[in-house]
């Protein structure tokens, strides 16, 4: 029962602070954010979908005609997602031998719905994730895949279950992010009594945000205003 | 036995420098080979093992506590004095040892308090350097604050929760140890026996509360810093965990237990709810500041306190004692509730309370204002009683707080056994016959960082040690008589608990060794324990084994030591035929029925020596002079 | 008033034996503690010459950090702020039926029933968690003043009692939350500066090592703190912990630490 200090195995500083629990954290809060602000930018770029066929073909041209910066932007973000996803799953797992005994009853006394949960919306929005590029990106999951993105969202998403299981899926992205975005600045120590009633604030506004801009394409699809 | 307290001589100012001067130091580089057993992780042992480990030697430190961070030291919520007169309001060491002394009611020993006072100084300096939070004024620097009654403001004070910080600080500092290797930490683990070796303490027994396993740890000396012994009356403030056992078994080797019978009792706890009830929860005694004490004038009068009248209220305290009031000492304030609960006047449920009532207060001052200063309290009040004391009036009553007496030990802290020291509440030095508030962290942490680092020293440098080994027969026989005693315990198997038998014993320490004593009483009592102790040895009851964690069979372990202290309590307490602090024997009282001391005959400290098992004790004196401070009678009037 | 009570509690002979939940029926009075209730369940079960239920347990008011076991999944039960030991039985009623678990953490294993061994606790502090200051050669006190607000955070910080329901609440058994206490009173005051990177950076590396899990900023442990530790401390933690990481690095590359 004596407390003896255990010895720690000798390791370079850099791989200590990425093996430590707070190191991983800032992990995931970096690429989260990284995600997080293209999230945004990728709702902004699918909005102007309400501007026309034109507009929004014209604008995937854009991104289109310069594949250097266009390759750069993906290859980051699948940088960032792997690392996110990566480090999670090691997060998981330190998480089951840290608690290798589960309790027979637990209680939850003031964490919200959306923190317990982090680890079911992250699979469900990167499963969806793979299921979006599949079907917009590439093509291979639309029946009906043309060189024409207004065509290809708008008879995506006159598929009712189609636009259900996205319509879903940004209801979990925006339990993920509810929690993440707030989470990321506490990861990265910015917290103070004054900013985090104001950073919970930013990060419920922002989810909200997303969910309605990106929810609001399928919808308006299926209720007819775009087609 | 000659009791020779080693009082160096010269000026009281120059003692503690005269003596340090004159000890012996141990060569660094020896310092190594010295091994030194600490038991108790508290103010006292906790400061003594890190100091002795941060000086070079080897320290072994025990507590019965998961980890040492918990030692009842934590509890401690007023503050601690300290001679600073940082708010230049005319403190200075001459006057906290003063204080300390007439607070005491002279029965303690002047040279000690002196230093004591002298010492108070560097613990705060000590202790903010270690980074414990001290309250703070705007500027940045300490706050203080006047307590139990002290005309200065010298207590310093994190929040309600001082004990804790000092005990962090403390506990810090012996980890940071812990870490070097110097100090090897033992939780969990209880002492069961001293060893002595040619008349010198050279290790103890323990025994491994998780296995049970019994080790023997051998060392060139021993340091006991393990508490009082509070727990002897059941119902206390101390911690469910705090025994007499480390310091019971030392005095059974041949350590001399000094004025036993001094406890103190503090007015303001919450009152006693049942008969399951555990432990007493202590109010803060600032409370009394802006709070009335009252019963009902008519014995039996049941209505609710908000339907008495006022003329049908009594304000004992302010009638007795009209310029004290509620804020008359700790013992007079006790004693007075106990005589109107003993009338029949008390309220509650059980009768064994009396109301502290804000209501004069907040009306007065507004409840916002007695929420900034009580607010804490009020809720733990609550949160304990159910009662919201804004609306209904608190009820408190006395209870037993800290025990002055403790193994005898000299001016260098040793006992009479050479080689085993004994610090803090352990021993029984500083404090007389009754404590002043704010000074039991101060003793703690005085004896722990900045006395027994250096005699200890002066020991080792000038005692010849022999090599001792596992198989020497002292060794031997120490390791058979604890495991022995395990085992008879064990075997017992009869009807009763030993908190059952603990509950009986405390009560009738309670009644008859408690806030007021007679000879009678205190007769009765010690037979009536000795029946307990018979029936204890005949049908307690202890489930499980002795190789395993067995609350029960730690809890029975005590309660046999606190059966066989509970009697020398009474015997010490019959002996001293006058009243003086804690102690009140009503048969020496004034017309007025306050203490009356016996200068002429009682000016000692009585120190006792057990004799064996059934054996009277025997009793040693060591006479006090009071050559500073003269020797008054106090008066509250 | 007098109630009616239903206890499952866990029930484990030693560290190595499995454990199970056990029925106990138990009337208890709405004065009573928690930890009396179970004094007198254990005294019956004394009296049936059966194991009396182990649990840690000292002060019993509030501060030792000693006691501390679920009860139906929350740390110190459902009054917030309280430790199991100032929880009062009025705040149940006739008929509940009552789940107590011990801690649940890979770093706490149980030692007995509802005890576990909170060693780890120690060697955090042990790593790290402290100011080097020798006895005897500390300035006046008042030679380095703190401003108020300072010392009134990092006191706001130094309450914590060590009881580990942090540990117990959180879902992956992580200990940011004591971590973050003992960083932040120290690292707020200005005695503590001189060590600040170097006690976090140690203090880090020895939780990881004692298998405790991450933080992800849930806050069910602020949530069952007994003396209210909030998570902004964790904050400060991964702050400190950030640039003490980075400087380090810094320096190690010019040559020195």
């Amino acid at each position: 029962m004596s407390a003896v200090t255990t010895s720690l195995p000798v390791r370079s500083e850099d791989e200590a602070f990425l093996a430590s629990p707070i190191g991983k954290k800032v992990v995931m809060a970096v690429t989260g954010a990284a995600l997080f602000l293209f999230v945004i930018a990728h709702m902004l770029g699918n909005l102007q979908i309400f501007m026309g066929r034109d507009k929004l073909n014209a604008y995937a041209e854009l991104l289109h005609h310069n594949p250097g910066a266009l390759w750069t932007a993906r290859i980051g973000l699948l940088i960032c997602a792997l690392l996110h996803v990566v480090t999670a799953i090691q997060l998981a797992t330190l998480r089951s031998k840290a608690r290798p005994v589960a309790y027979i009853k637990k209680g939850n006394a003031g964490s919200s719905y959306a923190s317990r949960t982090m680890l079911m919306s992250g699979p469900i929005v990167l499963a969806f994730l793979i299921y979006h590029l599949l079907h917009f990106t590439f093509g291979s999951a639309h029946p009906d895949f043309r060189n024409d993105v207004y065509h290809n969202v708008v008879s995506g998403f006159q598929r009712v279950p189609v636009s259900i299981a996205y319509i879903v899926a940004m209801v979990l992205l925006g339990l993920h992010l509810n929690h993440g975005v707030w989470s990321m600045f506490q990861s990265l120590g910015v917290a103070h009594p004054r900013y985090t009633p104001a950073l919970k604030k930013f990060a419920m506004a922002a989810t909200a945000v997303i969910v309605a801009g990106n929810v609001s394409i399928p919808l308006s699809v299926l209720l007819g205003l775009v087609k | 036995m000659k009791l020779d307290s080693r009082i160096p001589s010269g000026p009281i100012q120059q003692k503690w420098d005269k003596c340090k001067f004159d000890m012996k130091l141990v060569n660094p580089a020896n310092k190594r080979k010295h091994t030194i057993i600490v038991v108790g992780s508290g103010l006292a042992g906790g400061a003594a093992a890190a100091s002795l480990g941060e000086l070079g030697y080897n320290v072994k430190c025990f507590c019965f506590q998961d980890s040492p961070r918990r030692a009842h030291s934590i509890a401690a919520q007023g503050g601690i004095n300290a001679a600073k007169n940082y708010q230049n309001d005319g403190d200075s060491v001459y006057r906290l040892f003063y204080d300390t002394v007439k607070g005491g009611d002279f029965r303690a020993r002047e040279a000690n308090v002196y230093r004591l006072a002298q010492i108070s100084v560097n613990i705060i300096d000590q202790c903010a350097a270690q980074g414990v939070p001290f309250a703070r004024e705007y500027g940045g620097l300490l706050a203080n604050r006047s307590f139990g009654g002290a005309q200065v403001s010298r207590t310093f004070y994190a929040r309600g929760q001082t004990g804790q910080q000092l005990l962090l600080g403390c506990y810090q500092a012996l980890e940071r140890q812990v870490s070097t290797g110097r100090v090897k930490m033992y939780a969990r683990t209880e002492m069961l026996e001293l060893i002595v070796i040619d008349g010198k303490a050279r290790g103890i027994v323990t025994r491994d509360l998780v296995t049970g396993a019994m080790e023997t740890h051998l060392a060139d000396t021993v340091v006991l810093a393990t508490g009082g012994y509070g727990n002897v009356f059941y119902l206390s403030t101390n911690a469910k965990g705090s025994n007499t056992t480390a310091i019971w078994r030392a005095h059974k080797k041949g350590a001399l237990f000094a004025n036993p019978c001094f406890t103190q009792i503090h007015p303001t706890c919450i009152p006693v709810s049942g008969d399951y009830q555990s432990k007493l929860t202590l109010m803060s005694e600032s409370l009394r500041n802006d709070g009335r004490i009252w019963v009902p004038r008519e014995k039996g009068d049941k209505r609710k306190a908000d339907q008495i009248p006022e003329a049908g209220r009594d304000y004992y305290l302010e009638r007795r004692y009209p310029s004290f009031g509620n804020l008359v000492p700790r013992d007079v304030a006790s004693r007075a509730a106990k005589a109107v609960c003993d009338e029949g006047r008390g309220v509650g449920e059980t009768g064994l309370g009396v109301y502290l009532d804000f209501s004069d207060s907040i009306r007065r001052l507004g409840q916002n204002v007695i929420a900034e200063r009580y607010g804490n309290l009020f809720e733990m009040y609550e949160r304990i009683t159910g009662d919201d004391p804004y609306r209904v009036p608190m009820r408190i009553f006395p209870a037993i707080h800290y025990t002055m007496g403790g193994l005898w030990v000299d001016y260098r802290l040793m006992s009479t056994i050479p080689g085993l020291f004994v610090l803090g509440e352990a021993n029984f030095s500083d404090h007389g016959a009754n404590r002043l508030g704010a000074s039991a962290l101060m003793q703690g942490l005085a004896d722990g960082y900045f006395v027994l680092p250096y005699t200890v020293g002066d020991y080792l440098a000038n005692t010849k040690l022999e090599k001792v080994g596992a198989d020497h027969t002292e060794v031997k026989r120490a390791e058979q008589e604890a495991s022995a005693q395990i085992e008879k315990l064990l075997a017992i198997k009869g009807k009763r608990s030993a908190d059952s038998l603990h509950r009986e014993a405390g009560k009738l320490m309670w009644e008859y060794c408690g806030m007021a004593r007679n000879a009678k009483g205190l007769e009765y009592a010690e037979g009536k324990l000795a029946e307990l102790t018979e029936e204890f040895w005949r049908n307690v009851s202890v489930p499980g084994s002795g190789q395993e964690l067995n609350q029960s069979l730690e809890k029975a372990g005590r309660v046999a030591d606190f059966l066989e202290l509970a009697q020398l309590m009474c015997r010490d307490a019959r002996e001293r035929n006058e009243s003086c602090g804690g102690h009140f024997r009503e048969e020496f009282q004034t017309p007025e029925g306050e203490a009356m001391r016996n200068d002429d005959e009682y000016c000692y400290a009585a120190a006792w020596q057990w004799q064996g098992k059934g054996k009277a004790h025997v009793l040693h004196k060591e006479p006090l002079a009071f050559e500073h401070v003269h020797l008054t009678q106090r008066s509250y009037k | 008033m007098e109630m009616n009570l239903t206890l499952h509690v866990w029930r484990q002979a030693s560290a190595s034996a499995s454990g199970k939940l056990v029925a106990y029926k138990i009337r208890a009075n709405e004065h009573m503690s928690f930890l009396e209730m179970l004094d007198v369940l254990n005294e019956e079960l004394t009296g049936r010459g059966e194991d009396p239920v182990a649990f840690d347990h000292d002060c019993r008011e509030g501060i030792c950090g000693s006691c501390g076991f679920m009860i139906n999944g929350i740390a110190h039960g459902p009054l917030p702020g309280t430790t199991v030991c100032q929880l009062h039985m009025r705040h149940f009623k006739n008929g509940d039926e009552l789940w107590l678990e011990p801690w649940r953490a890979a770093a706490f294993p149980v030692v007995k029933d509802l005890v576990v061994d909170r060693g780890a606790f120690d060697r955090l502090i042990s790593a790290g968690g402290y100011i080097s200051v020798a006895p005897g050669s500390a300035p006046d006190a008042n030679a380095v003043p703190v401003p108020k607000k300072d010392a009134d955070l990092a006191m706001d910080a130094a309450q914590c009692i060590g009881c580990g329901a942090c540990v117990a609440a959180c879902p992956n058994a992580s200990a940011s939350l004591f971590l973050s206490a003992k960083v932040s009173h120290l690292g707020l005051l200005p005695q503590g500066q001189p060590e600040r990177l170097e006690r976090v950076r140690k203090m880090v590396a020895q939780a990881n090592g004692e298998m405790f899990g991450s933080c992800t900023n849930i806050g069910e442990c602020e949530a069952v703190c007994p003396k209210h530790i909030r998570i902004e401390f964790i904050a400060r933690l991964n702050r400190d912990y950030l640039k003490a990481s980075w400087l380090y690095r810094k320096e190690a590359a010019s040559g020195g630490e």
